[in-house]
């Protein structure tokens, strides 16, 4: 299902590298206001996405369209793009990269209030948290309506983060679209939706509680906390620490206490909900990844 | 024996990077520096390791070849494959051949790096890095093990990996100590110390740091009263809200902060003390 007014939309769109298939039968549309966020693991395929839907890459199979229109020149215009390593020339100054942006844009603008305070800074001597403000305000200086932003916070404190998504909110406010990929799951968790890929597909999408969905793990609270990680480990189990003696650990309570017992290790394990990041790994740990979060083996 | 830093004050030139900071480093846990960038958080973990030295306060440490150390950028050779560089750390620090053997096969395993024996460092993904340079760091069973942003833009699955590879070295009695600009790992230590402009804003254990939060916090679904203010901040399309006095605007409901909440509480707390 796509939304009439979607700013950028795939469907069951392909692309290939020679025997490489990099992109499988994805449908994904951002429609104006709301911010989709793009997860998967390194190779999952989002960033060959976001170039077929700019325009950037052509299709294998299937179709794009970038504001109701097979991409080109002037829809990218339409669009904003703030990258990782920000896009910023590091020996211009604040003041200057803006101009720069908005002549390549023909924007006629002032420097807003946000970053005026370092107009005259070298963009390279700027804080990162800094720096990806003014990357902000340069990539949405020409009202874009679609954003499209890769790990828009990445090494920002929360505060700091705060403040960055305000801007990202203020744009889909406006109306613009927002397209973010990240690794970052608290980044993930500012999104109204997410789509997760894995070598190439969409395995999931919607909001955090319907990715996660009714999905467990099992809680081991225990005193010899150490002996129960190496134990579970050992049996197969994938295993993570979250605080002083308490293990989340993917596989079911009975079984979990069962091996626990078998090895004289005094524990309590309870099933509880599991999180974004246990549900993500769950997810793009399928068939295609071998090896890779192998459930707990059945104790006789 | 607890490892750490008290009461450290470092300078370069008339820059301040750490103003009074503790960090305790307890065997067989997990202390978690979190903080932004530029907080002070490399500063801090240099000097805990011996390259970085104080002008004031205590440092305390293992013998330098008892410690583990990954820097925040590489801790392998690019140029090496991946068991030349299992080959260079294991002669670096004279392990015996059988244990060593052993050591290398399990780190291998854990990492899911046994496929990859043969392939340049530097030619891994940012991922496989990060867990080959933990890894290296692990061969010699380290009293100490000192990591600095190891799941920085790492994907969530190789971030897990990571993850469980440190909480096991912990299991088996190394005090670890993680720098990170990712709040929610907090949750994975035993200790947090939250580090901001070179001071600690808080520290302690993560449920500890929660009950500590002081006033109120609350959520609003919509912009509009007093909304953005001074004290709210965004949390998905709605808004959270701090309270230092407790008591919430109108429209805004009372939520449980979690540690995301608390550490912008204590910046938001630690702006106002300025």
């Amino acid at each position: 299902m796509t939304p009439v007014d979607a700013l950028a939309e795939s469907a069951a769109v392909w692309r290939r590298f020679g025997s490489h298939v990099a992109v499988r039968a994805v449908d994904l549309a951002v429609a104006a206001g709301e911010v989709v966020g793009l997860l998967g693991a390194n190779g999952a395929g989002k960033t060959t996405l976001i170039r077929l839907l700019l325009g950037l890459l052509q299709p294998s199979q299937g179709s794009v369209r970038l504001f109701g229109a097979p991409p080109s020149v002037s829809g990218r215009r339409r669009a904003g793009y703030v990258p990782q390593t920000l896009g910023l020339y590091d020996d211009l100054t604040v003041a200057e990269n803006w101009s720069f942006t908005a002549a390549a844009f023909g924007v006629r603008a002032a420097l807003p209030a946000s970053v005026a305070g370092v107009r005259n800074e070298l963009v390279g001597a700027l804080p990162l948290g800094t720096q990806r403000e003014v990357a902000f305000a340069v990539a949405l200086a020409h009202r874009p309506e679609l954003l499209v932003l890769d790990e828009p916070t990445s090494g920002v404190g929360p505060l700091g983060r705060a403040r960055l998504w305000e801007q990202i909110r203020q744009a889909a406010d406006g109306g613009a679209g927002a397209l973010v990929t990240t690794h970052n799951l608290e980044e993930a968790q500012e999104c109204d939706r997410l789509v997760v890929m894995a070598d190439g597909r969409v395995v999931a999408s919607g909001t955090v509680a319907g990715i996660v969905g009714d999905r467990t793990v099992t809680e081991v609270r225990s005193a010899d906390w150490a002996r129960a990680f190496a134990v579970l480990d050992q049996e197969g189990y994938e295993v993570q620490v979250h605080g002083q003696g308490v293990l989340r650990v993917t596989g079911q309570a009975a079984d979990v206490q069962k091996v626990l017992a078998a090895s004289g290790i005094e524990a309590q394990a309870r099933t509880v909900g599991a999180n974004l990041e246990e549900a993500f790994v769950a997810l793009v740990s399928g068939p295609a990844f071998p090896g890779r979060a192998v459930p707990g083996p059945a104790v006789a | 024996m607890t490892w750490g830093l008290d009461d450290v004050r470092v300078s370069f030139g008339r820059r301040t990077a750490l103003d009074d900071v503790t960090v305790r480093a307890r065997p067989a846990e997990v202390t978690i520096v979190v903080g932004g960038d530029g907080a002070g958080k490399s500063t801090c973990l240099k000097t805990l390791v011996g390259l970085v030295r104080p002008q004031a306060g205590t440092v305390r440490r293992p013998p330098k070849q008892r410690i583990g150390y990954v820097p925040a950028t590489s801790g392998l050779y690019a140029d090496l494959t991946v068991q030349e560089n299992l080959d260079f750390i294991a002669g670096a620090y004279r392990l015996p051949g059988g244990q060593r053997g052993e050591r290398e096969r399990q780190l291998l395993e854990r990492t899911g790096l046994a496929g990859v024996r043969a392939r340049l460092g530097g030619q891994l993904s940012g991922g496989m890095q990060r867990k080959l340079a933990a890894a290296l760091a692990l061969l010699h069973a380290p009293d100490l093990l000192v990591l600095d942003e190891p799941t920085t833009g790492v994907d969530p699955v190789s971030r897990v990996e990571l993850w469980r590879l440190i909480s096991g070295a912990a299991a088996q009695g190394t005090a670890v100590v993680v720098a990170t600009t990712y709040v929610n790992e907090a949750a994975r230590a035993a200790s947090v110390v939250l580090l901001e402009a070179g001071k600690v804003l808080a520290s302690g254990s993560p449920d500890a740091i929660l009950r500590a939060v002081p006033g109120a916090v609350g959520t609003a679904a919509r912009t509009g009263a007093g909304l953005p203010g001074p004290l709210s901040w965004r949390r998905g399309a709605g808004w959270r809200v701090w309270a230092p006095g407790g008591e919430l605007p109108a429209g805004v409901e009372p939520a449980t902060p979690d540690f995301d909440d608390a550490v912008v509480v204590a910046e938001l707390a630690a702006q106002a003390g300025r």
